[in-house]
């Protein structure tokens, strides 16, 4: 197989479609629904150096049980976690529809050898992750070994076998342009993605809009090629909520309805759910909110 | 009754879009028939350093703003200034001009920034050009802002010096740091609030007063500093930067050439001072069919 | 590819609640005036004409028919503003004023998006995000020329023609207007103008915000009415120069009237332009562009992208991409912020839309609309698609001013250039390639006044805009639009 630099993108054109998109106005009915489902989206993430067994279950804890007033929400996706997080996660979880969710590949940076990531992933599976978030090795798609960048994911695929749905970071931030996010997303989806997913949420830039819009491209490219779907999941940078729906309404006009699940759509966020709360209450009660009224994790 | 006691102003120096006092400590006082009626900082090349480093920074947005929002900024300038008039008319009557001058100073220094206000769009349109070279190429020369710029405003015409000394320069995008008149550092002041309140970026007029003869230098040394707009009367002072400045091969215009006072001075040959021609070659490929060599 | 994969719905999960642009505070009145020497006046003979909001046929004002006195008193008064006081102040303080408007539509923006939307039929998105900005934008670019003319042309000194005639559509109103009377203002003439018939009422907001401005009175006359009116204008003995913007059959017979005499003329006129994709293109931004080159402002668009020009290679890919684009626009009530696709300006219009319709199904075109449901009153065309198009069919060589593309192949750059310049029309093009080099040669090739290179439909007021052929002559935006209202001997 040819991987290279086939398909352009224009950067203004593309920031041009971006921006008819955000022109989009949400009211009432149409937003609360996307508010909802924007809610049953969110792999509430916590991965920091500093995590703790108690935190872990505390995020847990918030991702079972959102807002006492209104028991019909839904519950968000999934919860994302380090692997020696997993086993907390999971037995806390297990009775949950809230799914576990597992960075691996030497997260963030991705800087380790090939027998490392592999054991990594097998850890994580086996302590109960359903997901896994792999990221690509940047360095070696910035020398141009394509090849080895599709191997290593086919790779970890293979590991997780039907065991765990993978998805695959791009750490577009670090990629350089649109072209190269195009390739990147390319080559992974080739590879056997289940799904791809912008960043790491480590390095600025994150997710953004354009870069997002270039991603779902490359996804609708492959269902028109294969007849398969592939996820997407922007991840880091997204806070609140009126920006979390530009970014639905961006799959809904490029994607269409199969894409508006969670099964395929997924936003890696951490604040994002209160705001989206605070929005719900008041598009249920008409009075803006305060964050004083939400708990904070 | 008792006479109300008025509020004495500050006046500090302009830097980053904020009105810090000179690093230094140190001022000096105005005075007009033996009378303080200000005292003035007397900054120090420290504040020059620090001007410099906000103005550089200041420069790549600045710089990529449309021309038109560049534009529009500048015609903001004088909105501000229209509303800020009897400010100005105090300040100058009170360095000693006479008030119908003072009126007149300020009503041309408005109606200047307005004139200077419609240039950004159209300095390409007339001084660029695309040039039919030989070869198969796509060839066109623009005109682009050159960075920072060290000014030196005139002693006399302080309102009107100082701006023209500025617009003209900044209006391409350059930025800069400007040292202003010694003896009549009033309306420096006042024209840096007036900066300040008109969607004018952080950085990219800083003002600066003080002694000319120990600042100047450290601006026309500068190697961060790309060019220099100087209208310095003092012969041996304006030798020393030309020298001085010749460290980095900074451009220098001496604008005192030009007649402040007169209209001729409203042209855009003054703007072109402060800005680099850049030609740009790209291939225009003929057709397979109808080339002529192959 | 297989056509067993399923193409994607967009529509019917997750759909769009109205949103509607509150029209509370609006005020449009029962009836206006003509705008005659800077106050407003009832037309001599007293006759008026309704003007309809498209989007369901409801009549929002009554707009005076001026006759030929009614002309004539604004041509006089245009005149005497000349000899008077416009053509006696500097172009400095000329600058002022025009500056003036510039804020004043800024200040008023919202208020004349709304109205333009209710009285022309485009989406408020579109109002009041590039038509009302860009209005105030060409005041801006201009005012800032007033006092600069003597370095617009080496070796000139430039003077104004005098009194000038200009009439414009109703397909951007307020942004015709302004396109108009900025430079005619900057370079010291004054104005005679007539908006369409169908569109007055941002025009005479216009008026009112001209006269806030307290520009003196004659230098700016609004007169409204109808083809008669234009005439009236066109023919008015002293009249310096006719700007126009319409069709070309209008423009043909403009250019009869004022043979043999010594006017002036600007025609800028219709256009079928040819946007070319070639293989090597950003294709996801090619579609985006052929979308807004053709859908937006329902295709009224003089310049519109309405020919698309596919590569053989890439045919099928970008013939789906479309399709799935359509798919995501909303055609609507205009007042609905998220309305893409408004209402036809006019019965007529969209009777003239549906007969080339029937005419490319007629000449064997295959046909595809956008299934969507259309409001039940008001006149509406969902986007259209006709492929099999060849190069003799009606709908490939005539304008048709509505939402309907007219897709062809092409293999090579030569066989596309040919076919792109075969039209009398000249107005734009549109080429998408990845290739600088390609996009160069074409550019350099096609017989149009405008070329949008990975891009479409992009307008600045300090970029000339203008056709070839009978497209027109003259050229509006930037330096070289102040040459038509100069006289440079």
């Amino acid at each position: 197989m040819i991987l290279d630099l086939k398909t352009k993108v224009d950067k203004l054109g593309l920031e041009d479609r971006v921006s008819r998109i955000t022109k989009r106005s949400l009211k009432s009915e149409a937003k609360l629904q996307g508010l909802k489902m924007i809610l049953s989206m969110i792999d509430l993430t916590t991965l920091e150096g500093m995590d703790t067994n108690k935190s872990v279950e505390q995020l847990c804890y918030k991702a079972t049980h959102l807002h006492q007033e209104f028991p019909d929400l839904p519950n968000v996706a999934a919860v994302c976690v380090y692997p020696n997080m997993v086993k907390t996660a999971s037995n806390f979880l297990k009775d949950s529809k809230v799914k576990v969710a597992s960075v691996a590949t030497a997260f963030p940076s991705g800087n380790s050898s090939l027998e490392v990531k592999i054991q990594e992933t097998k850890e994580a599976i086996f302590n109960g992750a359903e997901e896994i978030d792999m990221v690509i090795s940047r360095g070696k798609f910035h020398s141009g070994e394509y090849n080895y960048v599709f191997d290593e994911i086919a790779t970890i695929k293979e590991t997780c076998g039907d065991k765990a749905r993978l998805k695959v970071i791009l750490e577009t931030g670090e990629l350089g342009d649109y072209d190269h996010i195009r390739l990147a997303s390319e080559i992974s989806i080739k590879a056997g993605a289940d799904f791809i997913k912008t960043s790491t949420g480590k390095i600025k830039p994150a997710a953004t809009l354009p870069i997002t819009l270039v991603m779902l491209e490359a996804i609708k490219d492959h269902y028109y090629n294969t007849g398969k779907m592939v996820g997407m999941k922007p991840a880091g940078g997204i806070s609140n909520s009126k920006l979390a729906l530009q970014y639905l309404i961006m799959v809904k006009e490029t994607l269409g309805n199969l894409w508006l699940d969670k099964h395929w759509f997924r936003f890696g966020a951490s604040s994002l759910a209160n705001d989206v709360l605070m929005q719900i209450l008041k598009q249920k009660t008409g009075v803006y909110q305060s964050n004083n009224y939400f708990s904070k994790d | 009754m008792s006479k109300r006691i008025k509020v004495l102003k500050t006046y500090k120096i302009f830097i980053d879009g904020k009105f810090p006092r000179t690093e230094s400590g140190r001022y000096t006082q105005l005075k007009k028939d033996n009378l303080t009626i200000a005292n003035v900082c007397l900054s120090s090349r420290k504040d020059i350093r620090n001007a410099v480093l906000s103005a550089r920074n200041a420069f790549e947005s600045w710089s990529s703003k449309s021309a038109y929002n560049r534009s529009q900024i500048l015609y903001r300038i004088a909105e501000m200034m229209e509303g800020n008039k009897n400010q100005f008319i105090e300040e100058l009557i009170l360095q000693g001009e006479d008030s119908n001058k003072a009126i007149l100073e300020i009503d041309q220094s408005i109606d200047r920034i307005i004139y200077f206000a419609g240039w950004p769009d159209k300095i390409n349109p007339i001084f660029g050009s695309v040039n039919p070279v030989a070869s198969s190429h796509f060839n066109f020369t623009i005109l682009e802002p050159m960075g920072v710029l060290g000014i030196v405003a005139p002693e006399e015409n302080s309102l009107l010096g100082l701006i023209s000394s500025i617009i003209p320069a900044i209006l391409s995008g350059n930025t800069c740091v400007t040292i202003v008149s010694e003896k009549l550092p009033l309306c420096a002041i006042s024209l840096a609030e007036v900066i300040s309140n008109s969607d004018v970026p952080n950085g990219v007029v800083n003002i600066i007063t003080g002694s000319k003869d120990e600042l100047a230098p450290h601006l026309a040394q500068h190697m961060d500093v790309n060019a220099l707009g100087i209208n310095i009367d003092n012969k041996e002072l304006k030798n020393q930067m030309f020298f001085q400045a010749s460290n980095n091969l900074k451009r220098v215009v001496d604008v005192s050439k030009y007649k402040i006072e007169d209209s001729s001075f409203e042209s855009p040959y003054i703007v072109k001072k402060f800005m680099e021609a850049k030609t740009t070659w790209h291939p225009i490929e003929k057709d397979f069919t109808s080339s002529n060599n192959y | 590819m297989s056509s067993k994969i399923k193409s994607l719905k967009y529509n019917g999960k997750w759909d769009f609640s109205p949103s509607i642009e509150s029209i509370e505070n609006l005020s449009i009145q029962k009836e206006y005036q003509l705008f005659i020497n800077g106050q407003f006046q009832q037309p001599l003979a007293k006759k008026y004409f309704p003007s309809i909001n498209p989007s369901n046929e409801q009549q929002l004002s009554r707009i005076a028919k001026a006759e030929a006195e009614d002309v004539d008193m604004a041509v006089k008064s245009a005149r005497a503003a000349f000899n008077g006081q416009w053509g006696k102040i500097s172009g400095k303080e000329r600058a002022k004023y025009i500056y003036r408007i510039a804020r004043l539509i800024q200040e008023k923006s919202k208020e004349l998006a709304i109205v333009e939307t209710l009285d022309g039929g485009k989406p408020i998105r579109e109002s009041r995000d590039i038509d009302i900005p860009l209005a105030a934008a060409h005041f801006f670019y201009y005012a800032g020329w007033a006092d600069k003319l003597e370095y617009a042309f080496p070796n000139r000194f430039p003077k104004p023609l005098g009194v000038v005639g200009q009439i414009i559509p109703w397909n951007f109103p307020l942004m015709m207007a302004a396109w108009k009377i900025a430079p005619a203002l900057a370079t010291g003439n004054t104005v005679v103008l007539k908006p369409a018939e169908s569109t007055s009422i941002t025009a005479l907001l216009l008026a009112e915000i001209i006269k806030e401005a307290e520009l003196p009175p004659g230098v700016v006359n609004i007169i409204t009415g109808d083809g008669s009116t234009g005439n009236l204008i066109v023919n008015h003995p002293d009249v310096n120069k006719i700007a126009f913007t319409g069709s070309t059959q209008v423009g043909k017979s403009i250019m009869e009237n004022i043979s043999g005499t010594n006017k002036r003329s600007t025609m800028e006129l219709g256009g079928k332009a040819a946007n070319i994709i070639f293989e090597d293109a950003p294709l996801d931004q090619a579609v985006e562009g052929v979308i807004n080159g053709i859908y937006f402002n329902q295709g009224h668009v003089c310049c519109a992208g309405s020919r698309l020009f596919i590569q053989e290679s890439v045919y099928d890919v970008v013939l789906r991409k479309l399709k799935d684009r359509m798919q995501s626009l909303l055609v609507g009530n205009p007042l609905d912020k998220n309305t893409d696709i408004g209402a036809v300006n006019s019965k007529q219009q969209l009777a003239t839309i549906q007969k080339y319709i029937d005419i490319g199904v007629k000449e064997g075109a295959d046909i595809f609309q956008l299934n969507c449901e259309l409001p039940k009153s008001g006149y509406w065309c969902p986007p259209t698609l006709f492929t099999n198009v060849s190069q003799s069919h009606s709908i490939a060589k005539e304008e048709i001013f509505g939402p309907v593309l007219a897709v062809q192949t092409f293999r090579t750059t030569q066989e596309v250039i040919n076919k792109a310049n075969n039209t009398p029309y000249g107005l734009s093009a549109g080429v998408w390639t990845d290739k600088g080099s390609k996009a160069f040669n074409l550019a350099s090739k096609l017989k149009a006044g405008v070329i949008w290179a990975n891009t479409y439909n992009k307008f600045d007021p300090t970029s000339p805009f203008g056709g070839y052929k009978e497209s027109g002559h003259g050229r509006e935006g930037g330096l070289h639009g102040l040459n038509p209202y100069l006289n440079l001997e």
